[in-house]
C-alpha cells in the first residue's frame, strides 16, 4: 500500500482548528494527492474539545487516523495536545502551540478525584509521546508581529516542516485563502513559525 | 515522500473536496432536484443550508420531520423533484407518512435523507436506518465516500421514478462531516411539475385502496431485488479465495484499508439486499464476514437467503468503526495476527462542552435549581444543563417528550417532593411541544412548563424556526409568536420572563408553580451565538473583595476561571475572561461580596486613583 500522511489536528473549539485543516487539505489537493478529514461538528463547538484528521498519499481508504499512527499531531492548546500526544506514531512529531486554555470547571473539590488542569503540559507530554515534542510558542511570535490571529498560520509554518511539501505551495495557498489585507502579515508569520520549528528540532 | 514531484499535474484539478453533505446537495442540484425540505438536525443539517444556494430552486425549513415529508409528498403529487432530509431519530417523527407513502409511489421522484450518527457525537440514540427503510419498504443506498454520497443522491431520483417508490440515502456521521474528492457533474434544469392530478384510487389510502397497493409494494420490492443485483454500484470484486467481505458505507474504507487483496461485495444499496451477488461472493470464497456499522443488516439478509456468512461474532455493534475497530474484529477473526498496541492516554482534565458564555439559558435554570424543581428536560443546548454544576435537568428522551413526562409523573406519583415542571426550547416546541401542551391543559395537569426561548434553533447552528421573521431562503416570514400558540391551546396562567434577571426570575417561576392547574413561563432572551453574537463589556473580579464563596462558579459559565489565588481561608478567587464574557451579569448578581464589576468602570476607577 502506498504511503499515506496523517495528521491530526487538536484544540478547544473556537480556536480554529477547523481553518487550519482546510488549508493544510487545500495545499494536499494542489500537491495532486487524494485527501480526507473527517471531523466533528456539533456539540464540540460549544467549548468543547475539537479534532480534526487529515489524511493524504496516493489513495486514502478510511477517512480516520489510526490509534497510535499520526505521523503529526498539531496542538493548537497545551492539555490538548498531552491528550492526543499517544496517538503519534513512533518517530513521529508533536508540534504544539504553548497556549494553555483551562476548561471553565472552576475549583476541584477535595472529594472529587478528577484530574486538574496540568502544570506543564508539554513536558507531561514528552513521557507519553512517542516522537519528538515541539513546543512553539504561537501566542508571544503572534503577539510580536502585532495580532493574536496570527497563531494558526504561525502553527502551519511549524507543520510544514513536518510535511515534505513544497513551500510555494504553501505560500500560494496561504495568499489565496486569507483576506488580502492580511497577505503579507500571514506569509511573515508562517515563515516564523517555520523558523521556530526547524530551531527547535535541530538534533541536541 | 515526493508529493512535491507530482505538484501542478493536474491529475485531479477537475475534483474538489466535499463533506458528505455538500456532495448530496450537488448531486440533487445535478438531478433536478427543484424542492427541499427539512428540519434541522446533525449530522444533516447544511445539506439544505448548501442547496438553498443554488439558484432555480426552492428549499425551506418545516416544524418537523413529519411536516417536511408530508410538504414533500405534496410536492413529489404535483410532479416535482423532491428532497427531504433529517437526521435518523428524525425519521421515527416522519415514519407515519413514510410507511404510506410506499404504498402510493411517487410522481416527482422523491428522496429521503437520512443521516444517521454512530457513536451518539450529538444524539440520543445510535439506531439503523436502513432498518427503517426496510421496514417502509423503500430502497436504501449506503454510501461510502463523499463521490458515492453525490452519485447514488443523484440516482436515487432517477429510481424513485423508475420503480415508483419513495427512496431513501442514509448516510453517517463520518460520510456527511467527512471530506473526500469529489468529481461533480452538470446541473440539469430543475423538474417542477404543473399541478396535482387527481387520482383518488392511488392517493386515498382508505381501506378499499390501499388495500391493492400492498400488493403493488411487494411486486416493486421484487424489481427493486432484480435491480440491486444488476446495479453495478453493489461492485462484487473476486479476488482472494481465501477470505471475502461483504461491507457497505463508511465500513468499506476501513476494510478495504486493512485488507485490500480480499474479495469484496461492496454494496452501495442495502435494501433490497443483492443476494445473487453475495452468493457469487461466497461460491468463491472459503469465508465470507460482513463489516458493517451498527445492525447486522446485510448479515441477516444474507441469512435469510441461507448463505453461510459471519459478522457481528467479531464486529461490533455499538460504536462507530475505525481502523483499530476492524482490526480487532480481524483478529478475533483469526484473519489479522497482530493488532497494534493502543498506546496509553495521558489522563487529562476533562473537557465537557457547557452554556456559553452569555447563554440566556443559564438563568433559568439557575432559578430552576433554586426552586429546587423536577426537571422534566428536552432536545437541545440547554439538555447541557444536566451536567454540573448546574445538574438542574432530570429526563431527556426525544423532540417534545419533556411535557409528556412532566404530565404522566404528575398523574400518577403519589409522595411527590418538587414542584413538577418541563423544560423545552423554542424550536422544539414549534417541533413537537404543541400537542403536548394540548395535553397539559385538557388533562388540567398541574405543572409548569417553561419554554426557553432564544428565538433560534441554536443546537444546529442558528436555523430559522416558526418564531423568527426569516424563512431559509433569507426572505422574510411570517412568524407565529408562542404567546399566541400557548394562549389559544387555553393556557390560562402565562408569564414572560427575561432570563438576565434571576431574582425576577426565581420569583416567577414560585409564582407558577404555585399556581393550580397548567402555567406556562416563556424565558426569553436570544441566543448568544445566533443570529448575531453578543459581544458587549466584560465584568472583573476585584480580587481583594472576593471571599471565596464560589456562587459564581456554580452557574457554570466558560468565562469564569479559578484565579489560582487563595482568600485567607483558603477559598479560591475567581477570575473573569474579559475576552468570553458577555456581560449578562448573572455572576454579578449571586456574587455575595459585591466583587464583580463591570471592566470599563474599574479601570476608570484606577485611572482616577492614579490621578489623584
Amino acid at each position: 500500500m502506498s504511503e499515506v500522511v496523517n495528521v491530526l489536528i487538536v484544540g478547544v473549539g473556537g480556536q480554529g482548528v477547523v481553518l487550519a485543516s482546510n488549508i493544510l487539505c487545500e495545499v494536499a489537493v494542489r500537491a495532486g494527492l487524494d485527501v480526507k478529514k473527517s471531523e466533528i461538528h456539533g456539540m464540540s463547538q460549544r467549548g468543547g474539545v475539537v479534532t480534526s484528521h487529515v489524511r493524504f498519499g496516493e489513495r486514502v481508504l478510511s477517512p480516520l487516523i489510526m490509534h497510535g499512527r499520526a505521523d503529526v499531531v498539531l496542538g493548537f492548546e497545551a492539555a490538548e495536545a498531552l491528550r492526543f500526544a499517544h496517538e503519534v506514531r513512533d518517530g513521529g512529531l508533536l508540534l504544539s502551540s504553548t497556549q494553555k486554555i483551562p476548561p471553565p470547571t472552576g475549583p476541584v473539590k477535595k472529594k472529587q478525584k478528577r484530574p486538574r488542569y496540568p502544570q506543564t503540559p508539554l513536558s507531561d507530554a514528552k513521557q507519553v509521546c512517542r516522537g519528538r515534542v515541539v513546543p512553539v510558542e504561537a501566542d508571544r511570535i503572534a503577539a510580536e508581529l502585532g495580532n493574536p490571529r496570527l497563531t494558526n498560520t504561525i502553527l502551519l509554518g511549524a507543520l510544514s516542516t513536518g510535511l515534505a511539501i513544497d513551500d510555494a505551495l504553501w505560500t500560494d495557498t496561504i495568499r489565496q485563502m486569507v483576506p488580502s489585507k492580511t497577505v503579507e502579515l500571514n506569509l511573515a508569520a508562517f515563515a516564523r513559525g517555520k523558523e521556530v520549528a526547524l530551531s527547535e528540532r535541530q538534533p541536541a | 515522500m515526493d508529493q512535491t514531484r507530482r505538484y501542478g499535474d493536474g491529475a485531479k484539478s477537475n475534483k474538489l473536496l466535499q463533506f458528505g453533505n455538500e456532495a448530496i446537495a450537488h448531486g440533487a442540484r445535478e438531478a433536478g432536484c427543484y424542492f427541499a425540505a427539512a428540519y434541522p438536525g446533525t449530522p444533516s443539517t447544511e445539506i439544505l443550508e448548501i442547496f438553498r444556494t443554488f439558484p432555480g430552486i426552492f428549499a425551506k425549513w418545516s416544524p418537523n420531520e413529519k411536516v417536511a415529508v408530508e410538504v414533500g409528498i405534496g410536492s413529489s403529487l404535483t410532479g416535482t423533484r423532491t428532497m427531504v432530509t433529517m437526521k435518523h431519530v428524525g425519521v421515527n417523527v416522519a415514519m407515519d407518512p413514510l410507511m404510506t407513502f410506499t404504498y402510493t409511489g411517487v410522481v416527482g421522484g422523491f428522496v429521503l435523507v437520512a443521516a444517521d450518527d454512530p457513536a451518539m457525537h450529538s444524539s440520543q440514540n445510535e439506531q439503523d436506518s436502513r432498518v427503517l427503510a426496510k421496514f417502509m419498504k423503500a430502497p436504501v443506498f449506503d454510501p461510502a465516500t463523499s463521490q458515492q454520497a453525490h452519485d447514488f443522491t443523484k440516482l436515487a431520483f432517477d429510481v424513485s421514478e423508475r420503480f415508483n417508490t419513495p427512496v431513501m440515502v442514509r448516510e453517517t456521521t463520518r460520510i456527511a462531516h467527512a471530506k473526500g474528492l469529489v468529481e461533480l457533474g452538470e446541473w440539469a434544469e430543475p423538474v417542477r411539475g404543473e399541478r396535482m392530478k387527481r387520482d383518488i384510487e392511488r392517493f386515498v389510502m382508505m381501506p378499499n385502496f390501499a388495500r391493492p397497493r400492498h400488493p403493488f409494494v411487494e411486486e416493486r420490492s421484487l424489481k427493486l431485488l432484480d435491480f440491486s443485483n444488476e446495479w453495478e454500484g453493489n461492485r462484487l470484486e473476486l479476488n482472494d479465495r481465501r477470505i471475502g467481505f461483504i461491507t457497505a458505507g463508511v465500513a468499506t474504507n476501513y476494510i478495504e484499508e486493512l485488507m485490500p487483496d480480499a474479495s469484496y461485495l461492496r454494496v452501495g444499496l442495502a435494501w433490497p439486499f443483492p443476494v445473487e451477488k453475495a452468493r457469487a461472493l461466497v461460491e468463491h470464497c472459503d469465508r465470507v464476514l460482513v463489516v458493517e456499522e451498527l445492525e447486522p443488516f446485510m448479515e441477516e439478509e444474507a441469512k435469510i437467503a441461507g448463505l453461510p456468512v459471519e459478522g457481528k461474532a467479531y464486529f461490533p455493534r455499538v460504536g462507530e468503526f475505525d481502523l483499530d475497530a476492524v482490526a480487532a474484529g480481524l483478529k478475533k477473526a483469526g484473519l489479522l495476527d497482530e493488532t497494534f498496541a493502543m498506546p496509553e492516554p495521558a489522563e487529562v482534565v476533562a473537557r465537557p462542552p457547557v452554556l456559553c458564555a452569555g447563554c440566556p439559558h443559564r438563568g433559568i435554570y439557575m432559578a430552576l435549581r433554586k426552586i429546587n424543581a423536577d426537571v422534566y428536560g428536552d432536545i437541545g443546548c440547554y439538555t447541557l444543563a444536566a451536567l454540573p454544576p448546574l445538574e438542574t435537568m432530570h429526563t431527556c428522551f426525544c423532540m417534545g417528550a419533556s411535557i409528556g413526562n412532566a404530565i404522566g409523573a404528575k398523574l400518577t406519583e403519589t409522595k411527590p417532593r418538587h414542584p413538577t415542571v418541563a423544560v423545552i426550547g423554542d424550536s422544539t416546541f414549534y417541533h413537537g411541544g404543541i400537542t403536548g401542551l394540548l395535553d397539559v391543559v385538557t388533562s388540567r395537569a398541574n405543572i409548569t412548563v417553561v419554554i426557553v426561548d432564544n428565538s433560534i434553533t441554536a443546537m444546529t447552528g442558528g436555523q430559522h424556526h416558526p418564531g423568527t421573521d426569516r424563512d431559509l431562503m433569507g426572505n422574510e416570514a411570517k412568524h407565529v409568536p408562542i404567546e399566541q400558540v400557548v394562549k389559544g391551546l387555553g393556557v390560562e396562567k402565562l408569564i414572560v420572563l427575561d432570563t438576565y434577571d434571576y431574582q425576577n426570575a426565581v420569583d416567577q417561576l414560585r409564582s407558577a408553580v404555585r399556581f393550580e392547574g397548567p402555567a406556562v413561563v416563556i424565558a426569553r432572551r436570544p441566543c448568544a451565538l445566533f443570529p448575531t453574537k453578543i459581544k458587549p463589556e466584560p465584568y472583573a473580579v476585584i480580587e481583594h473583595a472576593c471571599t471565596g464563596c464560589g456562587n459564581c462558579f456554580r452557574i457554570g459559565c466558560p468565562a469564569i476561571f479559578d484565579s489560582g489565588k487563595k482568600t485567607e481561608r483558603g477559598l479560591a478567587i475567581a477570575t473573569i475572561d474579559a475576552d468570553a464574557c458577555t456581560g449578562c451579569t448573572l455572576c454579578e448578581q449571586v456574587c455575595k461580596d459585591d466583587a464583580i464589576f463591570p471592566l470599563a468602570e474599574l479601570n476608570k476607577k484606577r485611572e482616577q486613583e492614579v490621578q489623584v
